[in-house]
């Protein structure tokens, strides 16, 4: 039989001694100095992270392994909390636009719409159509981007490590766009309450109809690539397997609740942004395992072309901002010679804009699930909660019941499947 | 106070076998919220979840609210929807504010409640009776600035700067403090009181079996 | 006051600078600044800045950083991409000190350098309270460019080193338990001021 090891774990204790230095208890006491602890001789207890490549971000996994096999495996998280929530509650609605960018930063300009929409509800104001449009077309670019960066990340975690390199360089091509229209590659801030931050740019919509013809090509190669590669398959077919049923009461959402069978997807049963007059398909797998996930994902992503294409048809002209002095600045010149501005926009920006009383639950389709936002206001001009419903939190909670049985470079794909990011799991 | 005509059903389904338990309702931007006693609340989540004019399988979301003003109680709030049935409804347990703020755990009825209770306990402090693994999940194990999401924790926290660096600083790094890598260790005894305390709703330490 | 005679140890263990001084620390600031394996603790929006200056369009490994080591022993300089959480502090310490000499510190973005947007309960305002910072790139995130630039400062300093400084590669803690400034310095550092004052209050 293998030799037992004692392992000596230390536990941090509230407080520290006089000295200043915390007070450590060793977990294995005087009386049990000679006992082992009930650890399975062949077991390992190991650690994965925070700082890790395969993690996708700070996520620690305590990983009991028999041999290669996963026994148990236990998530840590909480390494990227930044107080979201607490500070949303002293800032205006406006100035918690930029926070939204940084939860889920793969996808910022969806999280931007998010919240904005959840505001609008809140204060009863309605957006303009070319507003509407131009929110829908960056709902379906923020999608993309976040799947290039799961395409990419999944398959370097597998091994394929030039489809990280075509899948960022894809993004290269989307940055130019959003940075052309917001000036910001990744943190946005696109919209206000009520309208955007800007209209885009001259040409703008060309560049982006090159865009997606362009595009799908890149995905056909990156399909020919893995599609039926037989490392691939072997490494992701029936490899974390959620059922149906198991996937509703986990709460999960987004691709990992389609790829398990479950046809739901917040554009279609609760449709916002006039999503119900697009023409689009939700694809839905069959088996819940990583290759699922990754077919799902690929075929949003052409999805997605579908809709921006329909949406660019589509774009009216007009004003991109609602016609509500009280909610949206006026333009400059008229705010310093025109004296009514110049008051609406000391007020907007000295007090902010207050909401009525009251409590709205907004989801949207986020790339990565349901993004849910909470907003609970008394009729100040901050709110009183600001609460992220993050998706991959719930999904990042399964990970335990779809690993535990695989191997641990099973543990890695599973990992990458999930598709999370920290900053929206730990706020 | 009960909804307009455009109330979900489901409220009145719930008075019909709940009764006195289930409090004032209303539609707000939409959305239907009903308040349930807190101590009948568990029945009336399995209700809601089995039930077949019901079956709300899916937990969207548990959180909580504290309002500004003091008069008001603490907000339990979760988010249920149906997917067969395309239904959303929110459910409330106001809790007072000078009670001892304490629940029943749903993750009986659903797992994905299992992460959702433990971040409203360490916002919040609220208590989950019934919890598999009630520890805090976004802050470290033995914070003990407090509950982040009250309101009388400020912003910046409690201790100065310095002091937070120093015992962030003084954390351990490997440290284990879910049940299952305690059973691992074999270190229930050297636990900390309260903490033994709090994770007495799980089960005792075992060596083999799983928690969940 | 010494006179220049070429001796290899001063009475501090300080080398006078001499020919052959001045060309070795050419030769070993030329081959440290030009293979700099970087750390790349990672934690949010900068380290998705970070992964773009490595792909393909703004290649990092131009610059020597052919090889991103993901294992501390390996690698030369520390680059913290991102906000540092409280809960994170002790890991970035106990890499920083897995790091073997000589290392370099790069605080990439405005949350790594002082704490940024997250003025609040849950973050560390700056890790220079916790590790010593050779170069700060300002932005949120920082654009590669400036990230590039960044690195391209951090070459410089590097050239303008000597191998025969002591003082270069011994780490002065203030505080016996990891922090890089004294307590009172890190408190008045931290507190708001200007506009800031204002954002602490709820209602």
């Amino acid at each position: 039989m293998a030799e037992k090891r004692v392992l000596e774990l230390a536990l941090a204790t509230p407080g520290v001694d006089a000295a200043g230095n915390a007070m450590r208890v060793p977990l294995v006491s005087a009386e049990h100095t000679a006992q082992e602890p009930e650890l399975d001789s062949d077991h390992m207890l190991i650690n994965i992270g925070p700082q890790h490549p395969a993690t996708h971000g700070v996520l620690r996994l305590v990983v009991e392994l028999d041999g290669e096999v996963v026994m148990r495996v236990i998530p840590h998280i909480g390494y990227l909390h930044s107080g979201f929530e607490k500070l949303g509650e002293y800032r205006h609605y406006n100035q918690i636009i930029p926070l939204t960018d940084r939860t889920d930063y793969l996808s910022a300009p969806a999280n931007n719409i998010a919240f904005a929409l959840a505001a609008e509800r809140l204060m009863g104001i309605e957006i303009t159509p070319r507003c509407t449009v131009l929110r829908v077309i960056a709902c379906e670019l923020s999608r993309i981007i976040s799947h290039l960066v799961w395409a990419g990340t999944t398959a370097i975690d597998i091994g394929a490590f030039t489809v990280f390199l075509w899948m960022f360089q894809e993004r290269e091509r989307v940055y130019n766009l959003i940075e052309a229209w917001t000036g910001a590659r990744l943190t946005t801030s696109l919209t206000r309450v009520g309208g955007l931050m800007a209209d885009l740019p001259e040409g703008w919509t060309g560049r982006l109809r090159e865009w997606c013809a362009r595009f799908p090509k890149t995905l056909d190669e990156v399909d020919r690539m893995l599609l039926r590669n037989g490392i691939w398959l072997g490494r992701t077919q029936d490899v974390g397997v959620m059922t149906a049923a198991e996937a509703t009461n986990w709460s999960l959402s987004g691709p990992m609740l389609r790829a398990s069978g479950v046809a739901y997807d917040v554009r279609k049963d609760q449709p916002y942004l006039g999503y119900e007059t697009y023409d689009f398909e939700v694809p839905v797998g069959e088996k819940g395992d990583v290759y699922d996930r990754y077919l799902v994902r690929m075929e949003e992503m052409r999805q997605s072309v579908r809709i921006l294409l329909q949406a660019l048809d589509r774009l009216p002209d007009g004003p991109i901002n609602a016609d509500d002095p009280r909610v949206i600045l006026p333009p400059k010149q008229k705010a310093m010679s025109d004296m009514e501005s110049m008051i609406h926009h000391f007020k907007q920006v000295m007090e902010g804009v207050p909401a009525p009383a009251g409590e709205v639950y907004f989801p949207v389709e986020n790339p990565k699930g349901e993004l849910g936002t909470y907003l609970v206001s008394d009729g100040t001009a901050k709110p009183v909660r600001w609460r992220i419903r993050p998706p991959s939190f719930l999904n990042l909670a399964a990970l335990p019941r779809m690993a535990e049985g695989h191997l641990l470079s099973d543990l890695i794909a599973i990992n990458a499947s999930v598709d999370i990011v920290m900053g929206e799991i730990d706020r | 106070m009960s909804g307009a005509a455009t109330a979900n059903p489901s409220v009145a389904a719930l008075r019909a076998r709940f009764g006195a338990a289930i409090g004032r309702s209303a539609v707000v931007h939409g959305a239907t919220l009903v308040h349930v006693a807190r101590d009948r609340a568990h029945e009336a989540f399995a209700f809601l979840r089995d039930e077949p004019s019901e079956r709300y399988d899916y937990l969207v979301d548990v959180t909580a609210v504290e309002y500004r003003d003091r008069e008001l109680p603490l907000e339990v709030v979760y988010h249920l929807r149906s997917i067969p049935r395309n239904a959303f409804l929110r459910v409330k347990i106001a809790l007072d504010r000078s009670g001892p703020f304490e629940v029943d755990s749903v993750v009986d009825l659903w797992q994905g409640a299992n992460w959702l209770e433990r971040e409203v306990w360490d916002m919040f402090g609220v208590r989950f009776a019934g919890h598999p693994d009630h520890r805090r999940i976004l802050m470290w194990e033995t914070y003990d600035e407090g509950h982040p999401l009250r309101k009388d924790f400020p912003l910046r926290g409690r201790f100065s700067r310095a002091e937070q660096v120093r015992r962030a600083l003084g954390a351990d790094l490997s440290a284990h403090y879910s049940m299952d890598e305690l059973s691992i260790a074999d270190a229930y005894g050297e636990l900390p009181a309260d903490m033994r305390q709090r994770l007495k709703g799980a089960a005792a330490p075992e060596g083999k079996g799983r928690s969940s | 006051m010494e006179l220049s005679t070429p001796s290899p140890q001063g009475a501090s263990g300080f080398v006078s600078p001499n020919w052959v001084t001045t060309r070795l620390d050419d030769l070993v600031n030329w081959s440290r600044a030009n293979s700099l394996w970087p750390m790349a603790f990672g934690t949010a929006c900068c380290a998705i800045e970070f992964m773009a200056t490595a792909a393909s369009r703004f290649d990092l490994a131009r610059f020597g950083m052919e090889r991103v080591a993901y294992s501390p022993r390996q690698a030369d300089v520390l680059i913290c991409a991102g906000r540092l959480p409280f809960k994170l502090a002790p890991v970035i310490r106990r890499i920083w000190d897995q790091m073997p000499q000589p290392k370099w510190c790069i605080s990439m973005g405005a949350c790594a350098s002082t704490g940024g947007i997250f003025d609040n309960y849950a973050m560390v305002q700056g890790i220079d309270t916790i590790v010593p910072v050779d170069v700060y790139v300002p932005g949120c995130p920082p654009r590669p460019e400036g990230l590039l630039y960044g690195i391209l400062l951090l070459q410089k300093k590097i050239k303008g080193e000597s191998v025969f400084d002591p003082s270069l590669r011994v780490e002065q803690l203030a505080d016996q338990r990891g922090l890089f400034l004294e307590p009172a310095a890190v408190d008045e550092l931290s507190e708001p001021f200007g506009n800031s004052v204002h954002q602490t209050r709820s209602a």
